[in-house]
């Protein structure tokens, strides 16, 4: 090996990276990783698949079905919205568990965890950045799908108005906006959700429990929804949280359900990240 | 607010440092001086807790009990901060696979911040990877990874070097270019603490060592001491084997004197050798060779981790000079070196 010289400096502080020169780095890790091209090809194909169908059997009487449904050949802007009513409830909760429930779990299996734990940041900005990279993904995967549904749905069937849950019509570009906002409104569960695959890839240290582990968690919760006499606790449940946006399609719009799905969702998405922290803090590194 | 270090703490010092899995009791209230400027040897066999050791000292995992400071720094207390001027890997070191060497690098020096980014050209020809910096991590070989976990070490300036086993899986040239590094970096100035397997590597490296066995640590000290403490041994060839070691058995200061391999061996202060010599001469045995032997690092090493063991085979017990020197253990050497007793490991020969 050549011959160099690395003397020893003296003691001096080193000034210590920002947890966003962290996430940065998180988020180049994620880009340059085919698993989270898998997810996001779900969220481009879905739509796609959708549409086509859709254009292969048109059929234009669609009485008694979502009001949306029955006007998807008379506006584009009806797609993105049913993909996302479609999508909300497990397609898209998966796509963001692809990755946060690897996130953590990837790197403790192959050892790259101690790498960076012996480095000049502390586990909190680490952990600080994984969890935003994970959420900052499952961003990403929702307003892709919605933009493809969006882009697909339009160019098939035009830029047209279109007919909200409470039958008031609205202009093409204030349904675009809508179709914006609810996806945003979405992301309230949906990041709850990556909070638990967070949790769980820290804890479990096995991408495929804490992916497989993230989604249990959802199907469970749905199914929960469907014992009788547990309507009581439904409003608490997360399944009902995925449906928040609805009240932005309604006039006037009804905040309700979102500034309750708000809530709801901090309960949940706070503990779980509290305690992936606490546990990732405390953890002892001795994989790989 | 952490308090500040003072500047004379050492580079590692450990105290009590016990580490407890369930019922395995991994590391046993270790102790460790590493000093600037050592070159420090950290030997034991596989499971002695070694690795253990070492990732409680980088903050890895944490103690049961005791606690560890690296320049007076507690890295379980004040995290990343403790870490400066400190670098090295446990067991191999690791790597996101699907980036190249350079990229890797690019990541740790942006999590190292302090101008790493304009070091990784450089330590990339220290370790001699620059042609191969643009390749995926994961296309690399045993003993590039090794390198390159020694560059990704060298982008944080170190002044306390801990590597674990870097010559494990390298081929023999691979070995001696990581050995010529290491002795490069330490006579740069920079601390080195490291465990390895390969015994004549650390007896030429390190200055001082500590060896230990079943997660007790049972020489620390000097490697010089160590080896004094091993016992000055001779080997002799007489034109009379039997009436020679008839005489040196009557010789006051000649100690352990038998039969080895090839005539005869014992252990003796020069004076006693010279007195030895006078003797035989006067009893016409002549002398065909003397030699004086030292107790090889390795010697040392097995008599201190399987010491105590009945079915342990002769020559380990008498060490390949076939020289039977004494151990005396719990002693203090002239530089503070200290054999501390392992169960059943004590006063061989």
């Amino acid at each position: 090996m050549a011959a160099a010289s690395h003397a020893a400096p003296a003691r001096v502080h080193v000034r210590r990276p920002s947890t966003l020169i962290v996430l940065r780095w998180e988020l180049r890790k994620l880009i340059s990783q085919k698993r989270t091209y898998l997810g996001f090809g779900l969220a481009i194909l879905l739509p796609l698949i959708f549409v086509i169908v859709q254009n292969l059997h048109q059929r234009h009487d669609r009485g008694g079905e979502n009001i949306f449904a029955s006007q998807i050949t008379q506006s584009g802007l009806a797609t993105p919205v049913l993909m996302l009513l479609f999508l909300s409830v497990f397609m898209l909760p998966l796509i963001a568990s692809l990755v946060a429930g690897d996130i953590v779990a990837n790197e403790d299996g192959n050892g790259t965890l101690k790498t960076i734990f012996t480095r000049s940041v502390d586990r909190g900005q680490v952990f600080a950045a994984k969890a935003l990279a994970a959420m900052a993904y499952a961003i990403v995967a929702v307003f892709l799908s919605a933009a493809v549904a969006t882009i697909a749905g339009v160019a098939s069937w035009g830029f047209k108005s279109v007919t909200t849950y409470s039958g008031t019509v609205v202009s093409a570009p204030k349904g675009l906006l809508l179709v914006f906002a609810a996806n945003a409104c979405y992301l309230i569960p949906l990041l709850t959700v990556t909070s638990i695959g967070v949790l769980l890839s820290t804890v479990t240290r096995n991408s495929a429990a804490a992916v497989v582990g993230t989604v249990g968690i959802v199907i469970v919760l749905l199914i929960v929804a469907q014992i009788p006499g547990l309507e009581g606790i439904h409003p608490y449940l997360l399944d009902e949280q995925f449906e928040n946006w609805h009240g932005l399609l309604r006039t006037p719009t009804d905040w309700a359900p979102i500034a309750h799905s708000a809530w709801v969702c901090a309960l949940y998405a706070g503990p779980a990240l509290f305690a992936a922290y606490l546990v990732l803090l405390r953890r002892d590194v001795a994989g790989g | 607010m952490s308090e500040e270090a003072p500047p004379e703490a050492p580079p590692v010092r450990a105290r009590g440092l016990v580490k407890r899995y369930k019922e395995v009791l991994a590391v046993d209230h270790i102790d460790l001086n590493v000093r600037a400027g050592d070159v420090y040897g950290f030997l034991g066999p596989n499971g002695a807790g070694k690795t253990t050791t070492l990732r409680m000292a980088l903050g890895l995992i944490v103690p049961t009990e005791g606690r560890v400071e690296l320049f007076g720094r507690d890295p379980l207390r004040e995290g990343a901060r403790a870490l400066e001027g400190v670098a090295g890997f446990v067991e191999a070191p690791r790597f996101y696979t699907y980036l190249s060497g350079r990229k890797n690098l690019e990541l740790l020096a942006a999590l190292d911040g302090d101008g790493a980014h304009e070091r990784i050209d450089e330590v990339l020809e220290v370790v001699e990877l620059s042609p191969r910096a643009g390749h995926r991590v994961g296309g690399y070989s045993h003993g590039m990874r090794q390198r390159l976990g020694i560059a990704a070490a060298l982008l944080r300036r170190p002044r306390l070097l801990i590597l674990d086993e870097p010559a494990t899986g390298l081929d023999p040239a691979g070995m001696r270019d990581m050995r010529l590094l290491i002795r490069r970096l330490a006579d740069d100035g920079i601390t080195v603490l490291l465990s390895s397997h390969q015994l004549p590597e650390v007896q030429e490296l390190c200055d001082r060592v500590a060896i230990v066995d079943s997660g007790r640590v049972v020489y620390e000290g000097a490697l010089a001491d160590l080896r004094r403490q091993g016992g000055a041994g001779y080997r002799l060839r007489t034109t009379d084997d039997a009436r020679a070691l008839e005489i040196a058995r009557g010789l006051d200061g000649v100690e352990h004197a038998g039969r080895g391999e090839h005539g005869l061996v014992f252990q003796a202060e020069e004076q006693a050798v010279g007195a030895l010599s006078l003797e035989l001469g006067r009893a016409g045995v002549g002398i065909l060779a003397l030699t004086p032997e030292l107790a090889t690092l390795e010697d040392l090493f097995f008599r201190l981790t399987e010491g105590g063991d009945a079915q342990a085979p002769a020559a380990t017990i008498s060490g390949s000079s076939g020289v039977v020197p004494t151990l005396d253990g719990g002693r203090t050497g002239e530089h503070g070196s200290t054999a501390v007793p392992a169960p059943g490991a004590v006063e061989i020969g």
